[in-house]
């Protein structure tokens, strides 16, 4: 599982990279959306089939939006020169990457393996969550009872981002 | 926005509703099988998205949708604030506390008030979206007039 998952990985990272340089707006959302599907595979793979659904539908949709913004602006990306000023930058992104990396190689044998970690606080929930809420499913059950604060703030946030889209894009305020 | 094609149109007739039914039922399951109040409020959502982008929105009167959609959406959340305020006065008296009966576990009457955040969690979810969706549809009509 975990070769496939580190394949899954490295295509979302190609992808990821071609989004950024690619010439093209379209193929750079569609090379997006390598990412998100990549995203749902590496979900089903580890055995989470709640946040895969979410993702796929998700995915699809914002896809679907971008696909509509881009054909109908502009395709062509905004050409950026080159400058002693962005080499540099560039150089330094680099030396912080390596820097990065070779530590994060040495904290990965600290790690324990995939899918394998300890669990101290969650155990309960585990355990304990199907008399406690009497749902089945647990992710549900920590979702609307153990963590209900949390969904509502979630469910809070997506009403006020529709709100701000709503005030934002206003038609009435915008003829005068 | 124009409209598509003949068949894609009747490919959508055909599918829009068997989409909003399984959105409906990853709702009311969400607490027995993988899913919930999130997930089948964006796949409702995309049923009335895969209408408009199907058949165009200059075919559709979305003005009026858009003003039902933001209320449908406000009244959920607002909704979701009442159940969590009712565990005040029932049962243990402490904020989101689960006062109704917990039932038999697997059934689908069972778990509490807990499908009852799912259903208002997932109007709330599609609502949100078909407004953001609409907004921006609506906003693209009145800049080309």
């Amino acid at each position: 599982m975990e070769l496939s998952i580190s394949i899954i990985l490295g295509f979302m990272i190609i992808g990821a990279i071609y989004a950024i340089h690619a010439r093209d707006l379209l193929s750079a959302v569609i090379a997006m959306g390598i990412v998100g599907f990549g995203l749902v595979i590496c979900f089903l793979l580890l055995k989470a089939p709640d946040l895969a659904i979410v993702q796929i539908v998700v995915e699809t949709i914002t896809l679907v939006i971008m696909v509509a913004v881009v054909l109908d602006s502009t395709r062509k990306e905004i050409e950026v020169k080159t400058d002693m000023r962005s080499i540099l930058q560039q150089v330094i992104t680099f030396i912080f990457f390596a820097g990065l990396v070779y530590f994060f190689l040495g904290a990965i044998d600290n790690l324990d393996p995939l899918g394998a970690h300890t669990l101290r606080m969650s155990e309960s929930y585990v355990t304990g969550a199907v008399e406690k809420t009497g749902s089945v499913n647990l992710v549900t059950g920590v979702l609307f009872d153990f963590r209900a604060y949390d969904t509502l703030g979630e469910a809070v946030i997506l009403y006020t981002a529709a709100l701000g889209v709503l005030t934002l894009l206003r038609i009435k305020g915008k003829k005068t | 926005m124009e409209g598509m094609s003949t068949i894609v149109k009747k490919v959508t007739q055909l599918l829009a509703g068997i989409i909003f039914i399984y959105g409906i039922y990853i709702v009311l399951h969400g607490h027995i099988t993988p899913g919930g109040g999130f997930a089948g409020g964006v796949i409702i959502a995309g049923a009335f998205i895969l209408l408009i982008l199907a058949f165009g929105s200059s075919a559709l009167n979305l003005k009026k949708e858009v003003a039902g959609t933001s209320n449908t959406e406000s009244v959920a959340i607002l909704m979701v604030v009442i159940l969590a305020l009712m565990a005040l006065l029932f049962g243990a008296k402490v904020f989101f506390s689960n006062f109704l009966a917990k039932g038999e576990p697997g059934e689908l009457l069972s778990a509490g008030v807990i499908p009852l955040y799912n259903i208002f969690i997932g109007i709330e979810v599609a609502g949100a979206i078909l407004t953001i969706f609409l907004a921006l549809v609506i906003f693209k009509e009145e800049d080309s007039k």
